[in-house]
């Protein structure tokens, strides 16, 4: 009960913050809607694909798991400013729920990383796009536990090493292979046999697998309850673990 | 109100490959009465912002006990935050929000409902003349304005006691005098006052018992009279001519107030009494009987810094 009140609170408050300055979720989905107008048509040839249709379903459920991926990762940097600002410090004084704190915030990055998928989706559409509502919304599901995942571990970190200069090499560095292992770009059936070996062992493989099994409409592919699972898993225990670094954090 | 036993936290730093600790804080034991403002005195890097940050619960001590407003730090630090309030001496508000909002929610986080929170937080405006600016947001906010208003952050929940981190550091005279009036007031209102300063004038002013602290120990207590009382009682300088001052010595040494008498670098006599005011009028009669003639007399009062100085072989003004 005092954990949905706070975390509605925290949340409330992050939401206020990121409508008064929307221009960031415009900035953060500029990026897809440039590779899906731009590097997207060049991908029925590429692909082999049938139709313009068939090569977005492949490519636009990559793209999403990129953007859910990217914009949970990265969400640390506006901690740090909350950090240094010491506004971080005035709630830890404050009775309020630790793991509140957390999850306040990562269900802001989660709903904002809805949004952009909901417009990536919409411009989707204007290029024949088509995907059952349901599958879609279980689609979304995906994204947002891969947000709440990876905008927590952001956290965590952001609060462990407590500065930029540190936080974005890290970052980088953990994102680009994560990147190139999950098929996200093209899919991984192209890839040579050792590479998919090691691609088993990246989570978002399975997810963006999943993703594109739901955009084209195979509810019975495994790898949809899959991926679901492996995201699900490794949301909860990131936001554990980011909670605990939210209890005992040092200035 | 407070009372600590042995309070100890050091830090691990890392510098290249080594591996530094500090001492921050060690071994505080301190007893803080309800209704009064307390001060710890000292200068940078003295362990001040770290026992105020044990005390807050932010930071858990290596080693002591303390006792806060009835609740035990170790083992009940939820009862702890409930009881106190803390304003950080770095700063605490949000460039993007306003004051109204900050205070909102801040109220909130400490389980007030919305309704009393804003009521709270009006009030809250009007105490610390912020109404005017309370909707704006906090980035325009003059230096002074935005300390009142992380000080009100600090007091919304009513707290016994709160801790207030340098509270005026870096704001312009005026803004000081003002911040002083606010203090006096919540100690008015029945709160005690926890404050940390480096300022030897404000400890001197604004507290009614202080602690100065240098290196992690707390090397003195009491109140700022008593501190200065217990170092050297005032001096009198008189200023007298070479020639005379062998004779004026000889006269003045006899006299029962007069506790101590040096000859000073620059001519004349230095003399120890217990109370200068008392003593001059003495001192002058006497030498006038003599038909001494006196160049000048002034009254040295001892301030907190030869305080300081007596303790710790350093003056507060240099370190
Ligand atoms: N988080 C920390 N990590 C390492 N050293 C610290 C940390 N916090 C404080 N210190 C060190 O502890 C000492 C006391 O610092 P502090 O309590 O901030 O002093 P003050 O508030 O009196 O200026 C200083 O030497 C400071 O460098
Ligand atoms: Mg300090």
């Amino acid at each position: 009960m005092k954990l949905a009140r706070d975390t509605w609170l925290i949340f409330q408050r992050q939401i206020q913050l990121l409508l008064r300055n929307p221009v960031w979720v415009f900035v953060g989905v500029f990026q897809p809607v440039m590779y899906l107008l731009l590097f997207a048509p060049l991908l029925k040839p590429a692909l082999n694909a049938p139709t313009q249709a068939a090569a977005y379903k492949i490519f636009v459920p990559g793209l999403l798991v990129l953007l859910a991926i990217f914009g949970g990762l990265f969400q640390g940097f506006g901690l740090i400013a909350e950090l240094r600002a010491g506004v971080i410090e005035r709630s830890r004084v404050t009775p309020v729920s630790r793991l509140a704190l957390l999850l306040g915030r990562s269900l802001r990055d989660v709903v904002s990383l809805v949004a952009q998928a909901v417009i990536i989706t919409l411009l989707a559409l204007l290029f024949d796009l088509r995907v059952f509502i349901g599958y879609l919304l279980l689609a979304y599901l995906m994204l947002a536990l891969i947000a709440l995942m990876t905008s927590a571990v952001s956290y965590g970190v952001a609060l462990k090493v407590k500065s930029e200069d540190a936080l974005a090499p890290l970052m980088n560095t953990v994102a680009q292979p994560v990147l190139l292992l999950s098929g996200i770009l093209l899919p991984l059936t192209f890839a040579p046999g050792w590479l998919q070996g090691v691609a088993k062992w990246n989570p978002f493989s399975w997810s963006v697998d999943g993703v594109r099994a739901l955009f084209a409409g195979d509810l019975s592919n495994d790898k949809v309850w899959q991926g679901l699972t492996i995201v699900a898993v490794l949301a909860v225990a990131g936001v554990f673990w980011a909670a605990r670094q939210f209890a005992r954090s040092v200035r | 109100m407070i009372e600590t036993r042995g309070l100890r936290k050091s830090f691990r730093s890392r510098a290249g490959r080594e591996t530094k600790t500090v001492d921050a804080v060690r071994g505080v034991n301190l007893e803080v009465a309800e209704g009064e403002i307390f001060g710890f005195l000292g200068p940078n890097g003295a362990g001040k912002t770290t026992t105020l940050r044990m005390l807050a619960t932010l930071i858990e001590p290596d080693g002591g006990e303390a006792t806060i407003a009835g609740a035990d730090l170790r083992k009940d630090p939820a009862e702890v935050r409930r009881r106190i309030g803390y304003v950080a001496q770095g700063g605490s508000t949000w460039d993007e929000s306003t004051a109204r909002e900050e205070l909102v929610l801040h109220a909130r986080l400490y389980g007030i409902g919305k309704a009393d929170a804003h009521r709270r937080a009006t009030r809250a405006l009007d105490a610390f003349q912020l109404s005017e600016y309370a909707d704006r947001k906090c980035k325009t906010y003059s230096g002074g304005q935005r300390r009142r208003v992380e000080i009100a952050l600090g007091i919304i929940h009513e707290p016994k006691i709160v801790f207030l981190d340098e509270p005026t550091t870096g704001l312009d005279p005026q803004s000081r005098a003002h911040m002083w009036d606010e203090i006096r007031r919540l100690r008015t209102e029945g709160m005690t006052v926890f404050i940390t300063t480096h300022y030897l004038d404000e400890a001197d002013a604004l507290c009614d018992r202080i602690a100065i602290m240098d290196h992690g120990e707390v090397v003195a207590e009491g109140t700022p009279a008593e501190l200065k009382r217990e170092i050297s009682g005032e001096v009198v300088l008189v200023g007298l001519d070479a020639a005379t001052t062998p004779h004026a010595a000889e006269l003045l040494d006899t006299e029962a107030y007069v506790s101590k008498l040096e000859t000073a670098d620059e001519g004349g006599l230095r003399l120890y009494v217990d109370e200068g005011a008392t003593a001059i009028p003495q001192v002058l009669r006497r030498l006038d009987h003599a038909g001494l003639e006196l160049r000048s007399i002034e009254l040295h009062r001892p301030s907190l810094d030869d305080v300081f100085l007596t303790k710790t072989g350093r003056s507060l003004r240099e370190s």
